[in-house]
Order: structure tokens, then sequence, then C-alpha cells
């Protein structure tokens, strides 16, 4: 035993403190290290930057307050408009990785040689790197030598260099971001059919289901913890978006594949000179639109505490 | 099963299904075959934009050699294992500390701190960008690979506390009733029960965690600005931008930068999935 090993006198001076308390006090010892490093890199920053989007900062001098003015700019920044329809656009082709998951799941859902394999490969693309993942994109859209250019002229259409269209970027962008993001939900499918109860199938299929009724009516209810992941995972993903665009574009051509990620890189890091406080401002703004996402994944688990006690 | 198990359909459906996978498989590699195949071609390929095809001469050995050769990739990848590494170790002990008080007792503030953790671990980057950059450059860690790994230990312990403590709230509770009754105290607890019940949470979080840092791009090229530290996905972009026609030598330096968590992927599949979609079966 421990306390063996306490010098006796410890003991016989407070004999029973240590064991009276130590159910209080040992989860807060445990969680100190965990709490302070979150708290210093992770908690305090958020509150550090909404308070620094009200001031005008160049990351060297003296930080000076403006009130809402960074706002009030971004209120009249077209490059912000146009970075926010951006963000819309990754929002909704994202969440194209859903079905497209499920569909590539439904399909490797057999048990035929080599399926293990298959599996496997078909999620190597969200193992790789992303920065990766737009080099290769940036290949296949290139527009002298890049493998859509001679699919295209094999169908006899004339080439488009997608990423230098600025109606097009973006989504040529969002295409090369639905690749990794499309393994991943494969692979949630994937585990969920695996749990699928055998007993609902197959009485549903005596009763005749198959097919389309099959799924929408007794599979995908039982793949909703699934599902809720893949949304969840998938939205933040959108809203996260930066390394493609900063690897394939940089944001152009003239800014037009800009995202708030990347355009409060840019505002706040540009070669330009630093503008901290604008840079803040555009992150608190998509800070709170992912706020939303936040509180209902903490409502989900909140309720998921409740049921469990 | 669903869908209706292949043995169980025609047989003209399973011959098509047989056929189709390996060339379905086929296109959904293609970008990443396209890389490999590049990392090997010579100039004379890339002159004539024969960037899809087979390469016409295979120069394995004289690329991969010239690409540790001509730049510092070999740097970069010491560098990134120099991030990773640490990272995995720091922040799996915060989470088995914190998972394990959070998991185990109950306490007023226990989900409330919780909360915090699950919450934090979805916020932008960018909320945190100015505030991180800034504190690093005051203690003196900006351009770091110490202050690079100290963010990531701290951001990613939010999440691997999440999944700890989850995976600790599954284990039988009477085990630990019993350990107090019969006199062990919480410090043995935790090392003597908990610790060795959660190895395959610990498992599962070490290859996530080693393949998310390994590939963060991000954190990269805002806290890291020199080759001295710059792990290797910045050291990438960085050859890209170095040489727009030299794709042969930039694709040789993906295709190694990728092995790493590939090779942990396949070697620790099961783990990997495990941690991946934990929760993708339960409401």
């Amino acid at each position: 035993m421990n306390q063996a090993s306490v010098s006796p006198q410890a003991v016989q001076a407070d004999p029973g403190w240590w064991s009276r308390h130590q159910i209080a006090i040992v989860p807060w010892l445990f969680l100190t290290p965990a709490m302070i490093m979150f708290g210093l890199y992770v908690i305090a920053p958020i509150f550090e930057s909404i308070a620094l989007s009200f001031y005008d900062w160049d990351g060297l001098g003296v930080a000076k307050y403006i009130g809402l003015d960074n706002y009030r700019e971004l209120m009249t920044d077209e490059d912000f408009h146009l970075a926010l329809k951006n963000n819309v656009i990754w929002f909704f082709g994202f969440l194209l990785a859903i079905p497209m998951g499920l569909g590539l799941a439904l399909l490797l859902n057999q048990e035929v040689f080599g399926i293990r394999l298959a599996k496997s490969l078909f999620f190597f693309p969200f193992v790789i790197s992303q920065v990766v993942i737009g080099l290769v994109f940036s290949w296949f859209y290139d527009p002298t030598n890049g493998l859509l250019l001679h699919v295209m002229a094999f169908f006899g259409l004339d080439p488009i260099a997608i990423l230098s269209d600025p109606d097009l970027v973006t989504y040529g962008i969002v295409v090369a971001g639905l690749y990794p993001q499309t393994a991943y939900c494969m692979i949630l499918y994937l585990t969920g059919l695996n749990n699928l109860r055998p007993d609902l199938i197959e009485a549903a299929r005596l009763e005749g289901a198959k097919g389309w009724t099959m799924l929408f009516k007794i599979v995908l209810p039982q793949l909703r913890p699934a599902t809720f992941i893949a949304v969840v995972v998938t939205i933040v993903g959108s809203l996260r978006s930066f390394d493609m665009i900063s690897i394939m574009t940089q944001g152009g051509p003239y800014g037009q594949s800009r995202v708030l990620a990347y355009y409060m890189y840019e505002k706040a890091l540009s070669e330009y000179g630093y503008r901290m406080g604008y840079g803040t401002a555009i992150a608190t703004v998509l800070f709170l639109l992912m706020l939303v996402y936040i509180a209902l994944v903490l409502y989900r688990v909140y309720q998921q505490e409740q049921e469990a006690d | 099963m669903f869908p209706t198990p292949l043995h169980l359909t025609s047989r003209p459906t399973r011959w098509l299904y047989r056929a189709g996978l390996p060339l379905a498989l086929l296109a959904w590699l293609l970008p990443i075959i396209a890389v490999a195949f590049t990392s090997v071609r010579g100039l004379g390929d890339l002159s004539a934009g024969n960037y899809w095809g087979l390469p016409s001469e295979w120069r394995i050995i004289e690329n991969y050699s010239s690409v540790f050769q001509n730049t510092p990739l070999a740097t970069y990848i010491l560098n990134s294992f120099l991030v990773t590494i640490p990272t995995v170790i720091g922040s799996l002990t915060l989470a088995c500390m914190a998972g394990f008080a959070l998991g185990v007792y109950r306490f007023k503030l226990n989900l409330f701190v919780f909360f915090l953790f699950v919450g934090g671990n979805f916020v932008p980057f960018q909320i945190l960008m100015v505030p991180v950059r800034d504190l690093n450059l005051r203690l003196g860690l900006y351009d770091t690979i110490t202050g690079l790994a100290l963010f990531h230990i701290a951001f990613q312990s939010g999440f691997c506390t999440f999944f700890m403590r989850n995976f600790i709230r599954e284990l039988p509770r009477e085990l630990i009733e019993a350990a107090r009754v019969e006199g062990a105290t919480e410090f043995q607890i935790f090392f003597k029960i908990v610790l060795p019940l959660v190895r395959p949470a610990v498992a599962a979080l070490s290859v996530l965690v080693f393949t998310f840092i390994w590939n963060d791009y991000f954190w990269a090229t805002v806290l890291i600005q020199g080759n001295h530290a710059m792990p290797v996905t910045g050291g990438l972009k960085s050859l890209n931008g170095m040489w727009v026609a030299q794709w042969h030598l930039v694709s040789a330096g993906s295709i190694v930068a990728a092995m790493p968590p590939v090779l942990i992927f396949f070697l620790m599949q099961k783990h990997f999935i495990a941690g991946l979609t934990f929760g993708a079966t339960k409401g």
C-alpha cells in the first residue's frame, strides 16, 4: 500500500483527511494539466480574438481601440461578401460527400475476395495530406496538359482552365475537397452498415421491402448515428477549408476563390501589411457561424448524457 | 445484411460486380496513381505532356535521390516527426488524465469542463490564429518546433479527452468500486486499473493524432517561417513554388511525405477505423 511509505507521524497527525477528501481533490489534480494547456492555447485565444476585433493593430505597435469600425468595414467589403458567398458554395457542395460516401459504402458492403483491401484503398485519400491532394488536382485541372483537358477534348468540348476561371474556381476546389471527405463519410457508413440489426432487415425483406424502400425506411433510420457524425465533420470541414485553397489557387484568380478562413489569414498576415484587428473580426464572424454547429453538437452530447444517466 | 449479399444475386450481377470493382477502384485512385507515376518520370515525359499515361522511363532512384539531395526534404520529414511524436505523447498523456477525471468522478462542474473540451475542439482555427501566434512570439517559441508542438498538444488534448472520457465511462464501474473497497488509492485506481484498460483507446487515438498532425498544414504556415523547423506539408508547398515545371520531383516529395501516415494506416488499420468511427454505431 502507498500509505505505508508515508511517514507515520503525518498519518497520525491527520489520519482521515486525505482519504476523506481525495475523491473531491483527485479529479482536479488530474484535470489541471489539460485545462491549463487547453485554456492557454484554445479557450483564452477565442476571447482574445473577439476582443482584438475591436482594435486596429498591425501586430507590432500599440493596438488602437476603434469600436465597431472593423465590423462596419466588413459590411461594405466586397471581398468579404465574396468570401462569404464562397463559404456557402463550400457548405452545400461539401454536403454531397455524405450521399456519395453512403453510395460507396453500399457498393463496398459485400463479401467478395479482396474486399477488405478494396475498402482500405477507397479510404486512402483521407489518410494522405490535403496538400498532396491539392497538388494532384491542380495538375488535373492544368490548362496545358491536365487530364480534364484531354477528357474534354475527347468529347469534343472546348477546354476550360477551371482554376483561372472566376466563376468556376471555387467549384473546382470543392471537388478536390470532396475527394477525401467522401472517403471519410464512406468509412463512417461502412461501420454503420456493419452494425445493422439483421432481424429488422430480414423481417422487412420477408414483408417484401427491397431497394430504395428498404434503404429509406429500414436502413437509413438505423444509420442515424453515422449520419449525424458525417454531417458534423462535413460541416466543420467545409468551414475549415483552407489547405486546398492555399495550395491550389492562393485565393485567386483575383481573390475569387477565397473563403472566410483564407481571407482572414490573408488580411492578418498578408505581405502588404498585417491587419490583425480586421483579421480577427473576420475570424469572429466565422466563429459565430460555427457556434451554431458547436451548439448543435453539445446539445446532442447533452441529450446522450441524460439518456445514459 | 444490406444491400443484398452478392451470393444471393443473379450470376450477371455477380460478374458485373467482380469486374466493376477493380475498375471503380482504379478510377477512384487515379489521382494518387498519377502522382506515383509522375514521381518516376523523366523530363522527356513531362515536356511531351505525358502526365497521365504510363511513364516512358522509370527513373525511381534518380528522382528520389535527387529530391533528397537538392531540397531540404529530409529536414522537413525530420521536423514532421519532431512535431508529431511529442504531440501524440503529450496530448494522450493529458487526455488520459483528464478523461479519467471526467469519466470516473461525479462533481459539479464535470459536464461544464467536458463541454469546454468538446466545444473547443470544433472552433475554426482562424479564431485562435492571431493570439496563438502572438503567444508563441512572446514565449520566444515562434518559428520553433517546440512552439508548434505545444500548440498541437493543447488543441489535440480536446478531442482526445472527449474520446477518452467516453471510453472510460463505458468501463465497468464495479472494477473501480471494488478496488476502492479494497482500500486502493485513487492514484492506484488510475495506474493499475484504468490505464491498462484504455489501451485500445490509446492505440486508436495515437494513430489518429499522428495522421492529423503529420498532415497539418495551416498551423505549420502560421507558426513556422524557416526551413529549419518547417514540417513536410509546408515544405512541399514551397517545393511546389520553387519548381513549377519539375513536377516529377514535387511528386517524389509528395510520395515520401505521404508514406508515414499511409504505413501507419495499413499497419494499424483496425485501431485507426475504430477511432475514426467512434460513436458511429450508437445513438
